[in-house]
């Protein structure tokens, strides 16, 4: 019994990363960032808008969130579907009651299908950032590079025209890709991505097409991943954002400026038993001193001018 | 694997010894509880050689949500939980992914500087021992400990194998090579065994005196918040509780406590307050001795071993 020699060999053991995406960097190394009026925490609420089809392929797996019964899964095609059509407007209430901006991430295959949403989300003039064509249209190794091309440029094209919007910035679903997303992504005028989650402040991104920056927007204190994967109690997760927020200020005090990045989604929060503690949060959040709530993209172009005078 | 004649019903590393019949065990200074933390800190390849019995990641190449939270250890985990552990005296024990060593070398320098322990966790955390020779796994665990002697110039001495992942010949090896690279110095203590809440003679086919050192998968931040989906703040109670008790019975005969941790776990803004309100509770008892893994288990096999394999050997009862 042995295995193939390649297990014991080490091609990448070098200093760095094992890939050339990005430079290795330590966040407690880098030159402070300071966010507008010496704020020191930006809060960027990021809601995504999905759409889960009924007839979900799976390819090349059944997205989080997704349909788990057999054909029609009626259940779960409704219960996201809740999310468009009344949850979002318990968010919408929730956030000018608080007055704070959220940044919308959402699948084009619902803009499509919900007009009346997508006005809504226009005319409060707020960012839009594209969160791929629909939760079963994944990106992933394996993938036609033609048919992945493709699905990108639909995605983003037919959303700017939509919405009238530029649309710089891209979350694949289920935060999966492909060795070429990035690559695809920089072609096609996206200017951050988020589906990286190993940092808590933006960073460089290379591609075959120029840069993209990696935004950070923690999937660790998503809605999502507490109440659904980890099963913790509403008032646990609002337990999670509070702390976070204290602690990033904190480290803020030291370390330059933090993002909180909040990920939400509107059919998890937006029931009646929820909302509360997403109101809870917005209300502790918004009253810390120092807290700078703004979009995805006045962040990354703040963040943006401190690294060009580097 | 399934199970097969060949295969063994008990690995027969330790003998059974009843808890409450064991000879005293005495901790420098009159110590309860000697209290150590081991910070896993490890690297996962993008894309490594796919091991035939283990998968490294559930999606195929490249698997980012499973890569990128890992990296967010090293990238902004690991210097927040070093300043945590600065600030209560704590000496980390590394569990150490050593291929590290060369990617980021500015993590084991800090830890350097702090004199932190560095112990072997393999090469890589996606190289699994399953399925190699053994020529192949005394050569993987060969060129881990020259890795940390080479950046370090420690010698390691502890042991917790890559991702868990063991053979049966796992800790014979581990020692002998430790004794062929610098005799009873290395090699002496593994983490890979949870039987037990004081350390304990492990019995290998050299007859090198090594222990077993507790390494408490259920205080393991990454078994509880990932495997045991615990919510922050009770995982921070769970840990006081289990000092609670291991302090208790530790008036009578010392124990272990240990926390295991990883950066890309205990660190996230929204756990580390939970970690260090237990740690400021731990370290705010007097009897406790903070220190590191090779320090228990030099103390336990220079001072207990003898006597506790003498108990071991004796009937039941008449220690």
């Amino acid at each position: 019994m042995a295995l193939d020699k390649e297990h014991l060999e080490y091609p990448h053991r070098r200093y760095g990363m094992d890939h050339d995406r990005y430079d290795w960097s330590m966040l407690s190394e880098r030159r402070a960032v300071t966010w507008p009026e010496g704020k020191r925490l930006a809060l960027w609420i990021n809601v995504g808008l999905q759409f889960y089809p009924l007839n979900q392929r799976g390819t090349p797996f059944a997205v989080p969130g997704g349909m788990t019964m057999p054909y029609p899964d009626l259940r779960h095609y409704s219960l996201r579907d809740y999310g468009n059509r009344v949850g979002i407007y318990r968010f919408l209430q929730a956030f000018d009651r608080f007055g704070v901006k959220a940044t919308f991430a959402m699948n084009t295959e619902l803009a499509e299908r919900t007009p009346q949403l997508l006005a809504r989300i226009c005319d409060r003039g707020d960012e839009i950032l594209c969160h791929g064509w629909n939760m079963d249209s994944l990106h992933y190794g394996g993938q036609d590079p033609a048919e992945e091309a493709s699905l990108i440029q639909r995605s983003l094209d037919r959303l700017r025209a939509l919405s009238g919007q530029d649309i710089t910035g891209w979350i694949s679903p289920a935060r999966n890709e492909s060795a070429k997303t990035p690559d695809l992504l920089a072609q096609h005028g996206v200017r951050y991505f988020c589906d990286w989650v190993n940092d808590d402040m933006p960073y460089r991104f290379r591609t075959e097409q120029g840069e993209l920056v990696a935004m950070p927007l923690s999937n660790e204190l998503e809605d999502r991943f507490v109440l659904m994967n980890n099963l913790h109690s509403e008032q646990s997760w609002l337990e999670q954002v509070c702390d976070a927020a204290d602690f990033l200020l904190a480290e803020a005090q030291s370390g330059g400026g933090r993002i909180l990045g909040l990920n939400i989604h509107p059919w998890m929060l937006g029931q009646p038993h929820r909302i509360g503690k997403l109101e809870a949060a917005l209300e502790y959040i918004s009253a810390l001193p120092g807290v700078w709530n703004a979009s995805a993209s006045d962040i990354l172009t703040c963040w943006q001018h401190q690294q060009a005078t580097h | 694997m399934a199970g097969g004649a060949t295969m063994k019903a008990d690995p027969g590393f330790y003998d059974y010894w009843p808890y409450d019949k064991r000879p005293k065990l005495n901790w420098p200074g009159g110590a309860r509880v000697a209290f150590w933390v081991a910070p896993n800190i490890e690297f996962y390849e993008l894309d490594p050689p796919a091991n035939p019995h283990r998968k490294a990641w559930p999606q195929p190449y490249p698997a980012i949500p499973g890569y990128s939270i890992r990296d967010y250890g090293n990238r902004v985990g690991h210097a927040r939980q070093m300043s945590v552990l600065d600030r209560y005296g704590i000496r980390g024990s590394i569990s150490l992914s050593t291929a590290l060593c060369d990617h980021h070398p500015e993590i084991i320098a800090q830890c350097a500087e702090r004199d932190w322990e560095f112990f072997s966790h393999g090469i890589y955390n996606t190289r699994y021992t399953y399925g190699m020779s053994e020529t192949q796994e005394r050569d993987m665990i060969h060129d881990a400990m020259v890795s940390i002697k080479q950046h370090t110039g420690q010698d390691c001495a502890g042991y917790l194998a890559p991702a868990l992942s063991h053979s049966e010949l796992t800790l014979d090896l581990f020692a002998e090579v430790g004794t062929e690279l610098a005799g009873d110095s290395a090699g002496f203590y593994t983490c890979d065994l949870f039987h037990d809440d004081q350390p304990t003679p492990i019995n290998l086919r050299s007859g090198k005196r090594f222990a077993s050192i507790p390494y408490s998968l259920e205080m393991n931040d990454t078994i509880a918040y990932v495997v045991n989906k615990i919510e922050p703040r009770r995982y921070g109670q769970m840990l006081k509780e289990n000092f609670d008790r291991l302090y208790q019975e530790g008036a009578d005969s010392g124990t272990v406590m240990c926390i295991p941790t990883h950066n890309y776990q205990v660190s996230c803004p929204h756990r580390l307050k939970a970690f260090e309100e237990a740690l400021e509770y731990i370290t705010g008892h007097s009897d406790v001795w903070v220190t590191t893994g090779r320090e228990i288990a030099r103390y336990f096999i220079d001072n207990h071993y003898d006597t506790a394999q003498a108990s071991i050997a004796a009937p039941s009862g008449e220690y």
